[in-house]
């Protein structure tokens, strides 16, 4: 079990997998450390696939996003993990039990809804004290859990409002600790932020992250939102058209994503059709070369002092020039195509029209539907001559 | 409408400097039009026949308006009716909450039929309605013989007004909560679900109180219709004074004896349970409303 602050490890996670999937239908190798493990599932409504042979499994005390574009499938997967749906076919283990059969009040979740579904007819405390009293705890045992979760939420003083009197960020927390009350063993959060204004949402994202955490409880939450997923998770799962397309660490998945879905939907990425007309990027055989370039691929200067290989770099106009906040965003034309660039906002400002230096440190290529990086090579030539 | 108004007035007043002599713009002439018309409508199709009513009933005086209401006939059918009603209306109410829960909380295959066969007595007329059990039940019917053999009689009895009743005033329930109860989605029963409860706690103590003033507004409403129906009962009654008749086919009897005083001293209890339920329709509107007020009001 993983408590405390999260670990960024990008070498490390290939050698102890953490969150391991198969696409395309292999058996996964049965494992038993696993929490959570979903194997060969599928789910159709009508001629819609929901879900198209899932595989993965979460290893205990793991935080994992459910990361996906709207309709490829996260949320059917967290709804069939809960019980609230049933899959067509395949197997839905938690803590190494087969639960397809189970009622969702047996499997020992705890789920967080997107609009929250707090009963509106009752106070936070009867809200958060529902389930223990459904299971029939007594009394002072469900006071004493409520005060808990209400001190943990910083709700304590609100304890007796209805649902309706709360700000989005509380009802949210209020979602949160009822579906921690009865201590369940695994935590299913889906969109936990989407409703909540843009400000609140990085505050509770953090504190939901530290909790998490804390509590140490194994917790999949489903999102759109790639920034919210690399910034929550220890773990991500990269779901497509019903079927899951990569999983592992954050940095894993934007360092090397195995499939152009993956680094399109991950950072900020241009496609190129063809990379070899770029200086450095000779043609290697083949005929056909899509790539895919991402702004921190790029260094862009005005002129050679601002350029570290001044040789190896790309003459380029600027078409585009927008203020980000803490960077400037620069569309650049080469060779006839649009790339995307940042830039210091220290340094001398670029304005639509300049001409200005590109060097392409780093191309993804996805040749053979294998993503691969690529180096500058006239960088490296022009390095060994100096 | 209102700020138009107010934008024309203070156009025309800016343009004379006499906001006082500013003529009446065609918006006003509007309005008053509209409010005359409705409030005539209202005075002419429901005040008045109130007022008739009223009147008609008394014009022999308290004593024969008395007399009409304490006659054995008239009780007996006051005690049919009220009868009628509370069955129907009971029996509405448990039909009414599992086919709105069904139609709701659930998916499957046929719901939309479904939900249109609940509609099904909205849209017949219900004479056909009458019609529809005395095919069913009467002397043509295949069940006739078993009926007469157990001694048990639906039509031109008790059963087939109760029947006939219920049939009528069947979509009152489900109308009403379908609506609400869409509106509040499936989240809350889901998560209630979540942490273990079972179907009839879910109900009792997540559906039920969510939908408590939807319900009592279609109990209410259904009420009203199940205490004044008239085909229906009229068709599968048979009209035996003190035993198949209900309020509304005594009154008629009544009336075509061309005892007019009698027949609208019984119509002035349907009259005044009506106006009995519209207060507390009115009131129970009222506190669904307060009640949402209070609560968006953070303390």
């Amino acid at each position: 079990m993983s408590v405390g602050g999260r670990k960024i490890d990008a070498s490390g996670a290939s050698a102890r997998t953490r969150t391991s999937m198969s696409v395309g239908g292999q058996k996964e190798v049965a494992s038993m450390a696993y929490e959570v493990e979903l194997k060969n599932i599928n789910k159709h409504y009508g001629d819609f696939k929901a879900s198209d042979q899932v595989n993965f499994g979460v290893e205990r005390g793991r935080l994992i996003g459910l990361l996906g574009p709207s309709g490829s499938g996260k949320t059917t997967i967290l709804r069939m993990i809960a019980g609230l749906e049933t899959p067509d076919s395949g197997d839905i283990l938690i803590a190494g039990e087969r639960v397809n059969e189970l009622a969702p009040g047996k499997r020992g979740i705890g789920f967080v809804f997107q609009n929250y579904a707090l009963f509106r007819h009752m106070t936070v405390r009867e809200n958060i004290g529902f389930g223990l009293k459904v299971q029939k705890e007594s009394k002072s045992r469900i006071r004493e859990r409520v005060d808990e979760l209400t001190r943990l939420i910083g709700l304590d003083k609100f304890a007796d409002r209805y649902p309706m009197q709360l700000s989005g960020g509380q009802r949210q927390r209020v979602a949160f600790a009822r579906a921690l009350a009865p201590s369940p063993r695994l935590l299913l959060l889906d969109e936990p932020f989407a409703a909540i204004d843009a400000k609140v949402r990085k505050e509770l994202r953090g504190w939901l992250r530290e909790t998490i955490h804390k509590l140490g409880i194994t917790s999949i939450f489903v999102t759109h939102d790639q920034d919210e997923a690399v910034e929550v998770a220890d773990d991500i799962i990269i779901t497509n058209r019903g079927r899951v397309e990569q999983a592992g660490t954050p940095l894993e998945i934007y360092r090397k994503p195995h499939t152009p879905f993956v680094a399109d939907f991950i950072g900020e990425s241009v496609h190129v059709p063809d990379y070899t007309v770029f200086k450095g990027f000779s043609a290697r055989g083949g005929s056909e070369h899509p790539g895919i370039i991402r702004p921190e691929f790029i260094e862009i200067g005005l002129d050679d002092r601002e350029i570290a290989m001044p040789l190896a770099a790309e003459h380029g106009i600027v078409r585009a020039a927008y203020f980000r906040g803490s960077n400037v965003g620069i569309d650049v034309e080469v060779k006839g195509q649009i790339l995307k660039a940042a830039r210091s906002l220290e340094k001398v400002p670029l304005q639509e029209g300049d001409e200005a230096l590109v060097l392409i440190h780093r191309i993804l290529s996805f040749e053979g539907g294998q993503a691969k990086t690529i180096a500058n090579q006239s960088k490296r030539k022009e390095s060994v001559v100096i | 409408m209102a700020t138009s108004i107010m934008q024309n007035r203070m156009f025309s007043s800016d343009s004379r400097a006499k906001p006082e002599l500013a003529p009446v713009s065609a918006e006003t002439l509007v309005k008053w039009l509209l409010i005359f018309l409705s409030a005539a409508f209202l005075v002419v199709m429901l005040i008045l026949p109130l007022i008739l009513v009223g009147a008609e009933a008394l014009s022999k005086g308290w004593e024969a308006y008395v007399a009409a209401l304490a006659e054995p006939f008239a009780q007996k059918a006051l005690l049919l009716t009220v009868e009628a009603t509370v069955i129907a209306v009971l029996l509405n109410t448990v039909f009414g909450v599992a086919s709105a829960w069904l139609l709701t909380k659930f998916d499957f295959r046929g719901k939309a039929v479904l939900g249109s066969l609940i509609d099904l007595p909205f849209a017949i007329s219900p004479v056909v309605a009458g019609l529809f059990f005395i095919m069913l039940f009467g002397r043509m019917s295949p069940f006739y013989p078993t009926l007469q053999a157990y001694h048990a009689a639906v039509v031109f009895a008790v059963p087939g007004i109760i029947l006939a009743t219920v049939f009528v005033t069947f979509p009152f329930i489900t109308r009403e909560l379908v609506p609400v109860m869409e509106a509040q989605g499936r989240s809350e029963e889901e998560a209630a679900a979540t942490m273990g409860a079972g179907g009839w706690t879910i109900f009792r103590y997540v559906t039920l109180p969510n939908i408590k003033w939807g319900l009592i507004y279609g109990i209410i409403l259904c009420t009203a219709r199940a205490m004044g129906e008239f085909g229906a009962v009229s068709v599968v009654s048979g009209h035996i004074r003190g035993k198949t008749n209900t309020l509304p086919l005594h009154i008629e009897i009544l009336y075509n004896e061309y005892n007019f005083t009698a027949a609208f001293a019984v119509a002035s209890i349907l009259v005044f349970i009506a106006i009995l339920i519209l207060v507390l329709r009115n009131m129970v509107e009222w506190r669904t409303q307060n009640r949402r007020i209070q609560r968006q009001r953070p303390h």
